[in-house]
């Protein structure tokens, strides 16, 4: 395997290098460490902290890329040059592992659980008749004899799967009760008693073993049936659609993450130099962001894609391969929403160094001589860190929605790309279908509910634990 | 007051040049009008001579800034900034890709987009704020925690979703209403009904909980303790005296946003074939039309900073307290 670092791929490991060593940094210190106590002692807070991480760690597996080894490796060095020996397909650590969800691929739709077709065919018996039937999918629940035991099957890997969850979920538990025992220096019982009766100052151990165990059995149940089944169904070219919003999920978790990374710098630089200096250095900031701000977002995106579209187009020679592309749209994308929405923090950042400049230690600071660039990185910057830290988990949510819409307006993420815009995009039309075809919409908001919901309520924890008197617009 | 007037439409002035250099910049430098045509004519291998008539045919084929061929005045006149995107500033918006005249064509169809917008803005006002007012009766009750409970559910749910629940179960389930459409005159009013619902629906959650944290915001204040001090009944305190001073702040919100109804909602719009200036705006970008794009960035603009001045004079309208000078 040769690993592979797109763009997007190295941005999220520098964002997850700087979490980490802010982390780091943040249970070093008491008074950083208070308000992180407040958020991880709410109930909501530890549940939802556990279904980000379950999206984080999926999103995660899907960021390391890789080129795997091709079968004609074994020729001699010198016959090919050394790129060659690896297939072009660039893969995720997340593709590998559902390989399996990857692969089994049908003719065209099929509902979730079914085992035949969900158009008619025509069929050529064994005795030369012709008739039009639906006939059986190539993967799902072929290994059913007959058509009839579907259901018991089913039961029975729905309580195998709770049954490893359960067993999984045991096990984790009895690591963290000897863990705790031990930093307590008390027997696991007492511990395990100490869980059910809630006491205000303890984190509620209780609230996150019970998500994690509800995530687990659902992450068993779904890997049991999904070996055998389309449990989401197919979509138009018989594609998995539990795989492809598993796959979705890196999209929407980057486009809200990323765009505030790409949008911090600018907005910290500017909105602390409007504060700190004030004078034309300020008057030239506001008139920068009122006249970004006059543009209507969504209309600067269309105009900013629009130009990436005729780039790309005149520049098709560059990118080797549609990922690469995909990635790069993505990351401008990334950008092009950054640009819109730093203005927001910067007015935030803006008014807070206004006040913090008129503080006592910054006026010691400056009469004692310390210079400019120390007073704001030394004095400034922490204290403003909460607003930028309020503001990255607060637009999260409203950006993994703009993802959809965008995308359904065509200057969104790339349209090979996976995506729960695409996903509805793609599905929309099917509606007016006769039956209905349902499951690809479903499964695209439900997986997007899901992330955005559990992302809304733990931002109105953190934002009540970091600042209980500051408002903002939530929407 | 006409002094403040015209001072605040004096510094719009800088605003709109920037953003109007900044989508000549975005339309004409990034790309240059050669590319443009390349992705218009759609080949990879176009002649140099089917891009020129393209340029010819647009008014593309300029030089960007300074015109050293022509004598005098049209040194500067003859370009494509001044052609192109100067011009919008008077609100020449000139002809799109294909012909047609965009002025006449955006003062045509701002009227459907009205008849969306404005329902939705003001019975969803009047919806939110209701609900707002209600939750807040029950302050620090199981109704309370409840229904904000609800009010996350709704705001985390994809608008697309409202779109699309709303058409699948209306239209084609209960066959109450068109699916999408829209008719001359008075006879559209049935294909409004939907999205105005949908708009509504899907704007509820995220507003009513913003209400209600501040009418929240506002029970914290002086006046409200000796409001009930002096022994006022709660609806009272709640209907008269809160709503009352929660009021400014909801109504300079709503006056920012008032002009940019105009433009309409862009998903809204197309999902339901209603012909206004989103659906117009959605068909540009999927047509690649450079120039209605280029005239709605600046539409939208002009009517942005127009609410900010309106929202400045509606202060002084309902706030006595506050003073132009």
């Amino acid at each position: 395997m040769m690993p592979v670092l797109l763009w997007t791929d190295a941005l999220v490991f520098l964002l997850l290098a700087l979490g980490l060593l802010l982390g780091f940094h943040t249970t070093r210190h008491a008074h950083l460490r208070a308000p992180w106590l407040r958020v991880l002692r709410s109930r909501v807070g530890v549940a939802m902290l556990v279904v980000l991480s379950a999206y984080g760690l999926v999103g995660l597996l899907d960021t390391v890329h890789v080129r795997l080894r091709t079968a004609a490796s074994d020729q001699p060095e010198s016959v090919q040059d050394a790129g060659s020996h690896y297939s072009p397909e660039i893969l995720s650590l997340l593709d590998l592992a559902l390989s399996g969800l990857r692969e089994r691929q049908e003719k065209t739709y099929s509902a979730p659980f079914a085992i035949h077709l969900f158009v008619r065919e025509v069929i050529r018996q064994p005795d030369g008749t012709v008739i039009r039937e639906y006939p059986r999918l190539l993967h799902g629940g072929s290994h059913l004899d007959d058509p009839t035991q579907r259901g018991a099957d089913i039961a029975w890997r729905t309580i195998l799967g709770v049954l490893h969850g359960l067993l999984v979920w045991g096990l984790l538990t009895a690591v963290l009760l000897a863990l705790l025992a031990r930093r307590r220096r008390v027997t696991m019982a007492v511990v395990w008693s100490d869980l059910r009766v809630r006491s205000p100052g303890s984190i509620p151990w209780l609230s996150a073993l019970m998500t994690l165990g509800l995530l687990l059995m659902l992450v068993f149940i779904a890997a049991e049936l999904a070996a055998t089944y389309h449990i989401l169904g197919t979509d138009k070219v018989g594609e998995d659609v539990f795989f492809q919003s598993l796959k979705s999920i890196r999209t929407g978790l980057l486009i809200g993450t990323l765009t505030t990374l790409v949008m911090l710098p600018a907005a910290l630089l500017l909105g602390i130099a409007a504060g700190y200096f004030g004078g034309w250095v300020d008057d030239v900031i506001q008139y920068l962001y009122t006249t970004l701000n006059s543009i209507p977002g969504v209309l600067l995106i269309a105009a900013a894609i629009l130009m990436l579209q005729v780039y790309l187009s005149n520049h098709a020679e560059a990118f080797p391969s549609l990922v690469e592309r995909a990635d790069l749209r993505l990351l401008f994308l990334c950008l092009i929403l950054g640009v819109t929405s730093w203005t927001g923090l910067c007015r935030l950042l803006r008014g807070e160094t206004l006040k913090l400049r008129e503080a006592g230690y910054v006026q010691a600071a400056t009469a004692l001589g310390v210079g400019h660039v120390t007073i704001i990185v030394r004095h400034l910057l922490p204290n403003v860190m909460h607003l930028v830290l309020i503001t990255l988990i607060l637009d999260f949510s409203g950006l993994v929605l703009a993802e959809a819409v965008l995308s359904y307006v065509n200057i969104g993420v790339d349209p090979t790309m996976n995506s729960w815009g695409n996903m509805i995009n793609s599905a929309r039309l099917e509606l007016a279908r006769e039956p209905v075809v349902w499951w690809s919409l479903t499964a695209a908001f439900s997986f997007m509910f899901v992330l955005v919901l559990a992302a809304n309520l733990f931002a109105d924890v953190v934002r009540d634990a970091f600042d209980p008197r500051l408002r903002m617009d939530g929407a | 007051m006409i002094a403040y007037l015209l001072r605040r439409l004096f510094y719009a002035i800088p605003i709109l040049i920037g953003v109007n250099l900044l989508t000549f910049v975005l339309f004409f430098v990034v790309n240059s009008p050669d590319d443009m045509a390349r992705m218009q004519l759609g080949d990879k291998r176009v002649t140099t001579a089917a891009i020129q008539n393209w340029k010819q045919a647009h008014g593309y084929d300029l030089p960007l800034l300074y015109n050293a061929g022509a004598c005098g005045l049209e040194q500067l006149t003859k370009t494509i900034f001044f052609e192109k995107s100067l011009r919008l500033v008077v609100f020449q918006f000139g002809s799109s890709d294909d012909g047609r005249n965009i002025g006449e064509d955006i003062r045509q169809r701002m009227w459907p987009s009205l008849a969306i917008a404005l329902p939705v803005l003001v019975i969803g006002l009047a919806c939110n704020l209701s609900a707002a007012l209600f939750i807040v009766l029950f302050r620090a009750t199981v109704v309370d925690v409840w229904s904000l409970v609800l009010l996350v559910a709704m705001l985390s749910i994809s608008g697309l979703f409202y779109i699309i629940g709303g058409q699948f179960v209306f239209g084609k389930l209960l066959h109450l209403m068109p699916i999408s459409g829209y008719d001359a005159g008075f006879n559209a009013w049935k294909f409004l009904i939907l999205p105005v619902l949908v708009g509504i629906i899907s704007g509820f959650g995220a507003g009513t909980r913003w209400y209600r944290a501040l009418f929240l915001e506002e029970m914290t204040k002086d006046y409200v303790r000796t409001a009930y001090a002096k022994g006022l009944s709660e609806t009272r305190v709640l209907f008269w005296h809160v709503l009352g001073n929660a009021l400014i702040p909801i109504l300079t919100g709503v006056v920012v946003i008032l002009p940019l109804l105009f433009m309409g909602s862009l998903i809204t719009e197309s999902f339901f074939g209603i012909p206004g200036l989103g659906s117009y705006t959605i068909d540009a970008i999927s047509n690649q039309d450079f120039a209605i794009v280029r005239s709605m960035v600046f539409l939208g603009a002009v009517l942005y900073i127009f609410g900010l001045i309106l929202t400045d004079l509606s202060y002084t309208l309902v706030d006595p307290r506050v003073r132009l000078q």
